[in-house]
């Protein structure tokens, strides 16, 4: 008995060395080499350690610039990050979310066999983070051990097949095939960008004819992309605040313009350790995953991450994204006059989700369809958070939350059907 | 053995896809190569003799690696395993 009480508290109460087992299990189950089985479940248990580290990195700069900024503005702002939402996350509810990401993904293998949504959802990240939101939600509602996990995993394996059912009719006219899926909890932002291409756009006058400069092709790299919007977004709050309170109060009396650029990135270093981590966990978990649903789901569509829509509209990706960060912009604006909390636009959400916004718009509805499209979906990442942030439990406090439009519409409807129910 | 390093913005989605799909088709041809993936920052600093990627992608890394494979869709594993046996002929 005493050996199972340690198994249950002290070894898989830990979610990196839960995460670890997981891993061991599909190597196992993939019969892989003695020696590719133990550093695969060493990677994935490392790699939620460094996710960890990331966290710590990068919450002091996110601390600091929430303090300067309401000091500025005397408004309470978030930049909603998926990697550094999740990485708080870890800390507290990491069982919850390893847990459910692995029985969510044996739901979603399970929906893909049984009934006709064929789609496995192979976005391992985007598979953790909402993991992690759920389990936010779960524990903020006053759930707790197998009925949290069993509502997640179920919850998670839905969404899993009906996202990528949803997108699959207007994938199909963008890819030209039926057999490849989107997985992406964007997809709501993308739907309403083609339906809104669909009803004012007009698909012969293509993105794709247009001289568009390329020069903003560096945004891709996201390290630098967080860098340099955190920057921005540092140097114009501390000038706001002022040297005086930011060299006294905040920055222990480095020059502000310093810590400004310090701060700034350092958060980005702090991004870039935790894509490292979960990198290393999905680079483990996601194969045996595909190898599972390969054998029992043989004529399953993988669904995958957003980009792979980029190379059928690229002039479209650039439209998208300006068009969508200009949504940001407008949105962010119309909450300060409002008085609510403000979502500051991130580049990487609105880069990622405004560029597909962008090509699903163009697929349906051309220039017009890219431009207003994307829009839309800017618009609804910036105002989707505002109402996210109140069932997200202790973690609506975290000066920074979820980003993509999913997370924002499974998490407000699950979140208030909680507690409705509560 | 020779490395190939297959790259995207996040090195979370899109590369580790194609790098599934490398694997497969070097299983195929029966070639034992080294397959990894990661972001396009880590990639400048990462010894590889090929490194494979959409062209917004590859046109930022001409140069930290012997050979380049640029992939026009990263869906179109015909196109992709043809690219990828030539450049590996480079080498033998």
């Amino acid at each position: 008995m005493s050996v199972l009480k340690f198994l249950m508290n002290d070894v898989l109460s830990q979610p990196a060395v839960l995460i670890g087992v997981f891993a061991l299990i599909g190597l196992l189950a993939q019969k892989k080499a003695i020696t590719e089985i133990i550093t695969g479940s060493l990677k994935a248990t490392i790699g939620f350690l460094i996710l960890g580290a990331g966290a710590g990195t990068l919450v002091g700069a996110l601390n600091h610039f929430s303090v300067i900024f309401t000091e500025a503005f005397h408004i309470t702002g978030v930049i909603p990050n998926n990697e550094a939402i999740v990485s708080i996350a870890q800390e507290v509810i990491g069982t919850e979310t390893a847990l459910i990401m692995v029985f969510g993904m044996l739901v979603n293998i399970l929906l893909a066999r049984l009934t006709p949504f064929k789609y496995i959802f192979l976005t391992g990240h985007h598979t953790m983070f909402m993991a992690a939101m759920l389990s936010a939600i779960l524990v903020g509602a006053g759930f707790s051990g197998a009925p949290l996990v069993i509502i997640g995993s179920v919850v998670l394996g839905c969404v899993m097949v009906l996202f990528p059912a949803m997108a699959q009719p207007f994938m199909k006219q963008i890819t030209g095939t039926d057999d490849v899926a989107l997985g992406h909890f964007g997809t709501t932002g993308y739907v309403a960008a083609a339906l809104v291409g669909k009803a004012i756009g007009n698909k012969e006058k293509s993105t794709e004819d247009m001289n568009f400069p390329k020069g903003l092709m560096f945004l891709r790299d996201t390290t630098i992309a967080t860098g340099v919007t955190m920057l921005i977004l540092f140097l114009i709050s501390v000038l706001f605040a002022g040297p005086a309170f930011v060299e006294d109060q905040v920055s222990g009396g480095q020059n502000f313009i310093m810590f400004a650029i310090m701060q700034s990135l350092t958060f980005s270093a702090g991004v870039y350790v935790v894509l490292a981590g979960v990198r290393m966990i999905i680079s483990e978990i996601v194969p045996a995953f595909k190898g599972f649903a390969d054998r029992i789901v043989p004529d399953a569509k993988p669904a995958l991450d957003c980009p792979v829509v980029f190379p059928f509209a690229p002039v479209a990706v650039i439209v998208g994204f300006i068009s969508s960060f200009a949504a940001g912009i407008v949105g962010m604006f119309v909450l300060s006059a409002i008085g609510v909390t403000v979502i500051i636009p991130g580049v990487i959400p609105h880069f990622f989700t405004g560029a597909a916004a962008g090509v699903f718009g163009n697929a349906t509805g051309g220039r017009r369809g890219a431009t207003v499209g994307a829009f839309v979906n800017g618009l609804m990442i910036t105002f989707l958070p505002v109402l996210l942030l109140p069932v997200l439990g202790a973690l609506g406090y975290a000066n920074t939350t979820f980003g993509d439009a999913d997370f924002g519409i499974i998490g407000i409807i699950f979140g208030y059907i909680l507690k409705l129910f509560m | 053995m020779l490395k190939i390093l297959v790259v995207c913005g996040n090195g979370l989605g899109s590369s580790f896809l194609m790098e599934m799909n490398i694997n497969k088709v070097l299983k195929e041809i029966g070639a034992k190569v080294d397959v990894d993936h990661c972001d396009l920052t880590s990639a400048k600093g990462y010894k590889a003799n090929i490194i494979v990627g959409t062209k917004d992608i590859t046109s930022q890394l001409v140069g930290y690696a012997e050979v380049l494979v640029e992939l026009n869709n990263i869906l179109d594993i015909a196109d992709m395993k043809n690219k990828v046996i030539e450049a590996l002929a480079k080498f033998e």
